[in-house]
């Protein structure tokens, strides 16, 4: 489905995740990051390259992964993207929801 | 003489020595099984010990009598994998040279990663049902508990047979009702994941489950540590979940003997490739079961689709043709849901568990993401099934390894 996000149309899945990462970019994760309530900050892009890191070379995000990543601490993290933070974290870094679930 | 090695006896390393004995020429090939424990636990009994529906001596036996004639049956420790000169190092110090491995050392708890699990209270007000140790020391546990706040967890995934915990809740729930004291007890599943199945879509086919045994549900919850002198779990978050006793699966992690031998990811998982189950550093290097990082379930019939495709790559990589890129993550679980019913789920990498009839296409007799009877019979039968079919390499028919999409309704749950 499509979305309008910084006034452009957006591909995103029926939790709002981007499905083509192509369309991604700082202006996207600042509006994504608006919806839930989070101003970006330094720290919170430091994050959001780890992320994508992590993405491009299709290792699977975890917390203990996190904790190991030596970029941030977990209580930080949750501090950073309070709720589900690896949830909302994708979100904002335009990949798709962590798969933990099998 | 080649050689060709297995690490590990348990349910995916017994079945490749089993299938591989009957596919190699005897001639040319010399397979080599190391395990340094002599009983063969039947795990998924570990469930039903501790509701006094399995005896201890229903789910053991003896791990010899499964490895079959003509293969080398070594005992030991095994100390160290050398990839870069194909050797095996044991305890002892003797050392095997491999043409080609297999490490099959599954997975294992690991209650020290989380702060207070593995302290004063361990098989006191904490266990865990993961190992024969813990189902037994629950059982004695449950045999004279008066009651009070149960809380079933999950530290962090991927952990073995991911619906365990949810079935440990379902009968909990039928064993206090029997014992006539299910008022004393409250029963709260707390997860990491964002619903109680680990799977979207069966979470909310079966939801009412939870609403109609009266189990609370915490999701999300990402914990940090265990309060054990005021009987706490907490998150990262802060929240906090209160119990009297609590059912744990612990983080599951590889075996240390990967980690010694620095070829596995944080959890001491092998990286393997997903559809050929060669390990992605050394191509004469293959993992099967619980041991590799694959996306799947750690599951017996993961392992048990894994083995008949990992023996035809064996032949394959032989004979120097390219590998099939076969496996599809195919897992097929029966869900005990309490009351001697069950479900039954069949999936893979894709393909989410739907509704449907199984084996046979519209006909059954199994209902597929159902709860019934018939699936009961099934997961009871399955233990037969297991020591006299399954691990010993022996097809279960029409059950194939890949997962077929006949007689399942696809568009129906989507």
């Amino acid at each position: 489905m499509k979305k309008i996000i910084a006034n452009r149309e957006i591909d995103v899945n029926e939790d709002g995740y981007l499905v083509d990462f192509t369309q991604w970019d700082r202006e996207i994760s600042v509006c994504l990051a608006g919806e839930c309530e989070i101003v970006m900050t330094e720290r919170h892009w430091e994050v959001i390259e780890y992320i994508h890191d992590k993405h491009q070379k299709e290792e699977p995000l975890s917390i203990r992964g996190i904790k190991k990543s030596g970029v941030i601490n977990i209580k930080e993290f949750y501090a950073l993207f309070p709720g589900g933070p690896l949830k909302k974290a994708t979100l904002i870094a335009g990949i798709p929801k962590p798969k933990s679930c099998i | 003489m080649k050689n060709l090695v297995i690490l590990g006896a348990g349910t995916s390393g017994t079945m490749m020595a089993n299938h591989l004995v009957s596919n190699l020429p005897k001639k040319e090939w010399k397979i080599t099984v190391i395990d340094q424990y002599k009983t063969h636990y039947y795990q998924p009994g570990f469930l039903f010990l501790p509701f006094d529906i399995y005896t201890t001596k229903q789910v053991k036996k003896n791990g010899k009598k499964f490895i079959p004639k003509g293969v080398n049956y070594i005992q030991e420790k095994i100390e160290l994998i050398i990839p870069k000169e194909n050797k095996v190092k044991l305890e002892k110090g003797n050392t095997l040279d491999y043409d080609i491995l297999i490490v099959a050392t599954g997975t294992k708890i690991a209650p020290d990663e989380t702060e207070g699990m593995n302290g004063p209270e361990w098989y006191k007000s904490i266990f865990d049902f993961y190992t024969y140790e813990g189902a037994k020391a629950l059982r004695n546990k449950l045999r004279e508990w008066e009651g009070g706040k149960l809380v079933v967890h999950i530290t962090e995934m991927p952990i073995k047979c991911p619906v365990a915990p949810l079935e440990f809740a379902f009968l909990a729930d039928s064993f206090f009702k029997h014992k006539g004291m299910r008022d004393k007890v409250d029963i709260t599943f707390v997860t990491p994941l964002d619903g109680a199945f680990t799977k979207p879509k069966a979470t909310e086919a079966l939801h009412y489950l939870l609403e109609e045994k009266g189990i609370k549900e915490v999701t999300d919850f990402n914990i940090e540590r265990i309060d054990y002198e005021n009987n706490k779990i907490i998150d990262y978050a802060d929240a906090v979940v209160d119990y009297d006793l609590l059912v744990t699966v612990p983080t599951n992690m590889g075996d240390a003997l990967i980690e010694r031998s620095g070829m596995g990811d944080d959890l001491n998982y092998i990286p393997t490739n997903k559809t050929t189950l060669q390990s992605k550093d050394y191509e004469n290097i293959f993992a099967i079961g619980d041991a590799t990082n694959l996306p799947a379930s750690k599951a017996g019939s993961v392992a048990h689709f894994e083995a008949e495709i990992l023996t035809e790559n064996i032949l394959r990589f032989i004979k120097g043709e390219a590998l099939a890129e076969e496996f599809d993550g195919h897992a097929n679980c029966f869900i005990e849901t309490g009351g001697g019913k069950a479900l039954l789920i069949d999936f893979n990498y894709t393909h989410e568990p739907v509704e449907g009839t199984f084996p046979f296409p519209g006909v059954g007799p199994l209902k597929l993401l159902k709860e019934s009877r018939m699936n009961h019979m099934g997961k009871m039968a399955f233990r037969w099934i297991y020591w006299n079919m399954l691990i010993k390499g022996i097809h279960i028919p029409f059950v194939s390894a890949t997962m077929s999409e006949k007689g399942k309704h696809f568009d129906k749950v989507n």
